[in-house]
């Protein structure tokens, strides 16, 4: 299978092992990402927020250099550009006044027949594959899938599942071996882009998301977008100081959860470019009986 | 500021209605608005708004131009759609946020809280310099505009152990035609 890719901002910093991890995944289930060329920033919240052409003009001139690089779906790792770009393909579609002004604003030939693909709804379609290829069943860890806002809202643009009750998360990790568990917060928002510029929301809403998924008893919690990530695991020293959550919880990218599965070397997969350490997991991993054939394999 | 343009109707009270422009700018309306409460119930902001997501509605409904461009809630959203995707009456208040954020902008841009206008400028800026954020820069631009130097300096040398920041930002190839993008969308405060 080929799916043009569109990387992001993020995946080339600070959430380099979602990129990473995302490529050996991709690799070892033979999905072929070919990358759009030259893509620019989706503009995030920060053009949405001051700017509604801006918003939708930005993503869809990457839609755009995927239609001449004749790709029919372009994958999205981080939530927030699959967001962006999915609405701008939304209103593109269905809001006439905005796609002539983007269309004279782009100035490219452009039909929007591109479509959009979250790597939850990639991966929730090769689950079978992964099964097949489960080299380390990850048996007894539980984990809190967490969703986040991007990857399922609004219905009408990320409408591949449901809004308020989604399970393509849930499908990948039991693919895996590993025990998703049933929580309150998986659609609750981790405060987003005010990481830098309002740090105090951040940490009470990362907080509030790590104890119900520790009262759970989520062992580690998984995400599949980097703003999600750099919230809970980066601003999580600051969720722990203020108490009532007694230990780290590590949070890893699906991707690199799925890689493991596969029997992937944690350190390629970018595991140690985390803040909190994901040890506690690796050990219970080398631990299961599971252990030997990953080491044939590295 | 709007200096360079002729004085629009909007920037004169009672001259033009921030209802209709908002009607305009989304193709909603407002009307559609029973003040249920339920949008402010799922906000994961609404501890922190002095105006919450139905009252904010509200005072669109009642055409309250003034209040609601200088409150600093409609700063809060944090565009999460939950309020979007619970609304039994099929209605849209995070559109409606985001069109009262840009005409805020436009017109009373002192009232955009310091550290948020100081966020976004950076982040657009990343944009139309490279095409792309470079987090790292991102951060020393946003730390000039904001005056908040010392956040997370303690930060700088763990992401740089773990491989996190790039230093050298690259130019995209097609810069010209992001930069014709911002010109193409710019609004009016901006100088093209």
């Amino acid at each position: 299978m080929k799916i043009g890719y569109f990387p992001g901002c993020s995946l080339h910093a600070t959430a380099r092992e979602f990129d990473e991890s995302l490529r050996l995944v991709a690799a070892a289930l033979d999905i072929e990402l070919d990358e759009v060329q030259d893509w620019a920033c989706c503009g995030a919240t920060s053009a949405h927020a001051t700017n509604h052409a801006l918003g939708i003009a930005l993503p869809a001139r990457t839609l755009a250099l995927a239609q001449r690089q004749k790709l029919d779906r372009v994958l999205c790792p981080c939530a927030a550009c699959y967001n962006r770009l999915a609405t701008a393909r939304h209103a593109l579609a269905h809001d006439k006044k905005t796609a002539a002004q983007v269309q004279s604003i782009l100035g490219l030939a452009f039909d929007n027949s591109v479509g959009v693909v979250s790597i939850a709804e990639m991966l929730s379609g090769v689950t079978a594959e992964i099964r097949k290829q489960t080299r380390v069943p990850l048996t007894d860890v539980k984990v809190a899938c967490y969703y986040g806002c991007l990857l399922v809202r609004p219905p009408d643009v990320c409408g591949f599942e449901d809004a308020e009750v989604p399970s393509s998360l849930e499908s990948i990790v039991s693919a895996t071996g590993a025990a998703p568990v049933k929580w309150s917060m998986a659609l609750e928002c981790c405060g987003g882009g005010f990481s830098l510029s309002r740090t105090a929301s951040v940490v009470r809403l990362g907080r509030l998301i790590l104890r119900a998924a520790r009262d759970a008893g989520a062992q580690i919690i998984v995400v599949a977008c980097p703003m999600c990530h750099s919230n809970l695991d980066f601003r999580q020293r600051a969720m722990l100081e203020r108490g009532g959550l007694n230990q780290p919880m590590p949070v890893l990218f699906l991707s690199e959860l799925v890689g493991l599965s596969l029997g992937l070397d944690p350190d390629r997969l970018g595991l140690r470019r985390h803040f909190v350490s994901p040890q506690p997991l690796l050990d219970r991993i080398s631990a299961s009986k599971a252990m030997p054939e990953r080491r044939e394999q590295a | 500021m709007a200096a360079a343009e002729p004085v629009a109707a909007s920037a004169v009270p009672g001259t033009r209605s921030l209802l209709a422009e908002v009607q305009d700018a989304t193709g909603l309306d407002p009307a559609h608005c029973y003040q249920c409460g339920k949008c402010s119930a799922g906000c994961p902001m609404a501890a922190e708004m002095e105006l919450k997501t139905h009252e904010i509605i509200r005072l669109l409904q009642l055409d309250r131009r003034e209040r609601l461009l200088a409150t600093e809630s409609i700063w809060l959203c944090l565009t999460c759609e939950t309020c979007t995707t619970r609304c039994p009456n099929e209605f849209d208040p995070a559109a409606v946020i985001d069109a009262l954020r840009e005409i805020a902008l436009r017109e009373r841009r002192d009232s955009v809280p310091r550290h948020i206008a100081a966020f976004h400028s950076a982040f657009l800026g990343q944009i139309r310099s490279f095409g792309r954020v470079f987090e790292f820069g991102l951060v020393a631009s946003y730390k000039l505009r904001s005056r908040a130097f010392f956040a997370d300096v303690l930060a700088v040398p763990g992401m740089l152990a773990r491989g996190k920041l790039a230093l050298a930002p690259r130019r995209i190839k097609g810069i010209r035609e992001v930069r014709r993008i911002f010109r193409k969308c710019a609004t009016r405060e901006e100088p093209r």
